[in-house]
Formats: C-alpha cells, sequence, structure tokens
C-alpha cells in the first residue's frame, strides 16, 4: 500500500511531530513497506470471524468502589516541567 | 420560511461513585489542587487501569430506567487528542460497542407525551482542569477530575423545540436522581450538555447542516442558547446564505452563541479499541439483579397519580419530579385523605415559597402531618380557604403548627349566624342605594355585598354562611 506525502504530513501534525522533507520521504517509504507488509493478512478468508480485540479470552477484570491512596501534590508534580501553586504550568491554551 | 428545529443533545453525567474510573483516588469535589491523583490517572508510564465495578452497575442501572438494551459485550476504546487537561494523549471512552443501546425517555409538551429516543450509553472517563490565567499568559492544569467515571447520554434528533430540550433535560436528571447514580448537578458541572442543533423548512424530512453548540451550564442557558440558535440559523436561510456546520460556544452574559473558531481541524481521533481494558461482559443474571434495585420510576409515579389519585397529568408530572416531592404529597394524602386539596397547596403555595428561597422539599418547614392538620381544620369550617393561606405562611416562616397560629393571631373563622347577622345588617346599613338597586332586580350586586361582608369580617366570616344569611337578609 502505497503511502502519500501528505498523508504522512497529516499524520505527524495529529502527533504533533516536526519531520523535515527527508524525514518525510523516508518515512513515506518505511510507512508504505509496514502496510504492504500487514496487507498480506487480507489473504486469509476471515468469514464469520468474529474481529478480536484482545488476545486474552478473560473478560470482567474489575475492583470494588473502595477509595485508595493517592500522591500527594509534592510527588504528583515533581515530574513537572513547570508549576505554579499547586498546578502543572502550561504555555496560554486560549487567548 | 417557516422552520421547524432538529435537535439532538449529548448529556455528560458524572457517576456518584467514591473512586475516579479506572483507578482508586476519589471523587471528592472541592479538594486542593492535584492531591487526587496517582500513577493511573496521569498517565505514567507502565500503569494498567483497572475497571470500577459500580461504574458498570450504574451505567446498567441507567440503561434500565431509560428502557435500552443492555449490550452483553461492550469494550472500551481510545480516544486520541492533544490537550493540557489530558494527561494520556488519549480518553478512554467507548465506541462501536457501548454498554447501552436504544432506549427512551418520555416528556410531557403541551399536556401530551412525548417519546425522545436515546441513541446510546456509554462510559469514559473525565479530564482534568484547565484555568487560565490572563497576567502569566499560562494556563494551569489541575488533575483531580482526571479520571472521574462520566456515562456520556446520546439523544436522537427527536426534540424540536428548546422547551422540548429544557424538558427532556429535566427528565433525565429527575430519572438519574431516582436511581442514584448521579446527583445531575448542573451548576457544579455534573451534568453537562451540547447540543446538535439544525433547521429545516416545515415538512421536510431531510435534515440541514448543524451546528454544535458548547458550553451551556444551566437549565435556564440551555433554553436560550437553543432559542438564539434557532434564530440565528433561521436568519441566514432567510438571507439565502448557508449554515455551516461548526461548534459554537454560549456566551451565557450577552445571551448569543459565537464560533469557537474553525481553526480546529477536521476532527481525527483515530479511535481503537483499548488495549489495556478487557472486555465488558454483562450476564443476564446481572441485569436482572440490577433491574431489582430500580424503585418506582417518575413516569410510572406520574401515571399512578393521575389513576390512583385523579391528579391532573401536569400536577402530578411536576409533584414526580423528586422523589422526596412525590413521598411528601402521599404522605400529606395519606393523613388527610384529599389528593386534589393536597396537589393544589403543594403546587400553589407550598412551591411559591420554596421557589421564593430557593428551597428544596427536603427543607420545606411544613411536614406533611402539618399540612394535613390544616387541611382537616378547613374541613371542620375552623378557618376559610382564604384565611389558610395566611395561616400556611404563617406556619412556614414560624414552623409551628397550623392549630397554634390560628389560636395566636385570632384567625378562627366565624360560624356564629348572630355576629355574622350582625355585620350584614351594617353592610346594608351602610350601603342603602345598592340594596335598593338588588331589591329593584340587580342581583349582580349580590358579589359586592359578600366582598363588603368578608371585608368587614376581615375574611374571618364562614363564607357559605355569609351567602345563605345574606342572601335572606336582602330579600326580606
Amino acid at each position: 500500500m502505497k503511502i502519500t506525502k501528505q498523508e504522512v504530513e497529516n499524520v505527524a501534525k495529529l502527533a504533533r511531530l516536526e519531520l523535515s522533507e527527508q524525514e518525510k520521504e523516508k518515512l513515506m517509504d518505511q510507512l508504505s513497506n509496514i502496510l504492504t507488509y500487514v496487507e498480506k493478512m487480507g489473504e486469509l478468508d476471515t468469514k464469520g470471524v468474529e474481529p478480536t480485540s484482545h488476545v486474552l479470552d478473560i473478560n470482567n477484570v474489575m475492583r470494588d468502589d473502595v477509595p485508595g491512596e493517592s500522591l500527594s501534590q509534592e510527588r504528583a508534580l515533581s515530574n513537572a516541567p513547570d508549576k505554579a501553586a499547586g498546578h502543572y504550568k502550561v504555555p496560554k491554551i486560549i487567548e | 420560511m417557516k422552520y421547524e428545529a432538529v435537535i439532538g443533545l449529548e448529556v455528560h453525567a458524572q457517576l456518584q461513585t467514591n473512586t475516579k474510573i479506572f483507578c482508586r483516588c476519589e471523587t471528592r469535589f472541592g479538594e486542593e489542587a492535584n492531591t487526587r491523583t496517582c500513577p493511573v490517572c496521569i498517565g505514567m508510564p507502565g500503569v494498567l487501569p483497572m475497571l470500577n465495578k459500580k461504574a458498570v452497575e450504574y451505567i446498567v442501572k441507567t440503561g434500565l430506567a431509560t428502557h435500552c438494551t443492555v449490550s452483553p459485550y461492550s469494550r472500551f476504546a481510545r480516544k486520541n487528542y492533544f490537550y493540557p487537561d489530558l494527561p494520556k494523549g488519549y480518553q478512554i471512552s467507548q465506541y462501536e460497542l457501548p454498554v447501552c443501546e436504544r432506549g427512551y425517555v418520555e416528556i410531557v409538551v403541551d399536556g401530551k407525551i412525548k417519546r425522545i429516543g436515546l441513541t446510546r450509553i456509554h462510559l469514559e472517563e473525565d479530564a482534568g482542569k484547565n484555568l487560565h490565567q490572563a497576567e502569566s499568559g499560562a494556563s494551569l492544569v489541575d488533575l483531580n477530575r482526571a479520571g472521574t467515571p462520566l456515562m456520556e447520554i446520546v439523544s436522537e434528533p427527536d426534540i424540536r423545540t428548546a422547551e422540548e430540550a429544557s424538558e427532556y433535560l429535566k427528565k433525565l436528571r429527575s430519572i438519574l436522581r431516582y436511581i442514584e447514580v448521579s446527583d445531575a448537578d448542573m451548576e457544579k458541572g455534573n451534568f453537562r450538555c451540547d447540543a446538535n442543533v439544525s433547521i429545516r423548512p416545515v415538512g421536510s424530512t431531510e435534515f440541514g447542516t448543524r451546528a454544535e453548540v458548547k458550553n451551556v451550564n444551566s437549565f435556564k442557558y440551555v433554553q436560550k442558547a437553543l432559542e438564539y440558535e434557532i434564530k440565528r440559523q433561521a436568519q441566514i436561510l432567510d438571507e439565502g446564505g448557508k449554515v455551516i456546520q461548526e461548534t459554537r460556544l454560549f456566551d451565557s452574559s450577552k445571551g448569543v452563541t459565537f464560533s469557537m473558531r474553525s481553526k480546529e481541524e477536521a476532527h481525527d481521533y483515530r479511535y481503537f479499541p483499548e488495549p489495556d481494558l478487557v472486555p465488558i461482559v454483562v450476564a443476564k443474571e446481572t441485569v436482572a439483579e440490577i433491574a431489582k434495585t430500580i424503585p418506582e420510576l417518575p413516569d410510572a409515579k406520574r401515571d399512578r397519580f393521575v389513576k390512583d389519585y385523579g391528579v391532573p397529568e401536569y400536577d402530578a408530572d411536576m409533584l414526580t419530579q423528586s422523589r422526596a416531592l412525590a413521598a411528601y404529597f402521599e404522605e400529606s394524602v395519606r393523613l388527610s385523605g384529599q389528593p386534589k386539596v393536597v396537589s393544589n397547596w403543594m403546587m400553589g403555595e407550598l412551591m411559591r415559597l420554596l421557589n421564593g428561597e430557593g428551597k428544596e422539599i427536603e427543607d420545606c418547614p411544613i411536614r406533611p402531618d402539618r399540612l394535613a392538620g390544616m387541611i382537616k381544620m378547613i374541613n371542620d369550617g375552623v378557618i376559610s380557604t382564604k384565611i389558610a393561606k395566611t395561616v400556611f405562611e404563617e406556619m412556614y416562616k414560624t414552623g409551628k403548627d397550623a392549630e397554634t397560629v390560628v389560636q395566636e393571631q385570632g384567625l378562627v373563622q366565624v360560624s356564629d349566624s348572630g355576629a355574622i347577622e350582625q355585620i350584614i345588617a351594617d353592610v346594608i346599613k351602610a350601603n342603602p342605594s345598592q340594596a335598593a338597586d338588588y331589591k329593584a332586580g340587580k342581583e349582580k350586586l349580590f358579589g359586592f355585598f359578600v366582598g363588603q361582608v368578608m371585608k368587614a369580617s376581615k375574611g374571618k366570616a364562614n363564607p357559605d354562611l355569609v351567602n345563605q344569611l345574606l342572601k335572606k337578609k336582602l330579600s326580606e
């Protein structure tokens, strides 16, 4: 399956990645190869086969609604590049 | 051109669980910022979410209460997008296999019952909260709310007016409160609504281009925002223009909707099945167990009130808005044996006094036994219905029972014929020309005399007795 440059740019934009022209060319090739490889599965006859979303044959893994411990504010924010007044500080998101 | 609106609503209701949907952090409101988070809900690498059993129970309960089909098999999906309040870079939601599908909610419009279809109800996690600091040019993020369990309830485009939308939301809120899965408090943000609105010429069956209105956070605003949006679209079409598909926000201070600017690229959420969570399988037995926990719902209660107590549909609808209100009504009826009288007092004076103070029935100082006591005094002829209004207000203000109020204020009805005859004689004497006109055949004046007598007795004269004696006296 051939991937166009526009598709690479679109996916990069959605992933917030900045790519050079050279990288775009390279990714076009690589992504096309990967998809061509995966396309091989289309040759299989899957009539009457339920789509798989999980490889494990288990369901309903749940817990009771009982509170556990949370992180302290200090610990929660300890990896944040920037913080202020007990909050994560980020660049302004609306004008 | 005459248009009709086509409206579909998406409601996000917060489930009243103790903990978040995929971790054990508490969901309490109003805590200090970032003190209710853990590696799971702030999206640290290598963690695994684990589903809260209560959240599943609550959504199944909601599905049953809204006539939905509960899917035997459903699963979660990732909705991918970037925003600072979404720590993982994706929201865990549901896509092609929601827990509940195809239900309906009934509303009363112009005295008639109308069904609003539900497309689906699914589970998802809430995002955190962003605070925008004007001075520093930065935004602050609090992740306490991230991971709070939400139900998204999606209606069919069955709603035609802003009023219907408001009725639908009220009924939905009432159901969620009856079954105790959400406090559905709009002001606290626990019940949020987005509206898809389009208009089309009356008679047309095709849909027009829709706009999505977000950010509407009170019942009053939902109605205002929709009314504005319908008018806006009609004006565009009348001027030969085209409605564009876009997201609009409601500005409550100006009462208008405005475009969120179309810089949002076409949404591409790239949903895919959530690999960290296994499917939810709801067994028939589980559904049956949960069904047993559902109390009598507003619609069934409304119908029963109409049938058993003979109250009008509109009144019954109002009286069943909350379980507490309905319980108050039934208790008062049990004690007084007079459903219509109880309904009238509740719909009239009681609601007026409660609404005036923004209070709920739970805070009402007049309990059912006191209301029944007052009704008994009216029946026994101790007080007139007119005086009862004064008594009722006094009972509400002071918390005293009717008997005490009547005694303290000397409001006992005068049923002594001698005393009433005296008043009547005085009134006739003071209005000789009217008395002469009445006797000459101007019977309309009877009402005038009743009014004068009641006034002279300060409203305390027994009205039946006044009528009877006055008739006699005037024909003498």
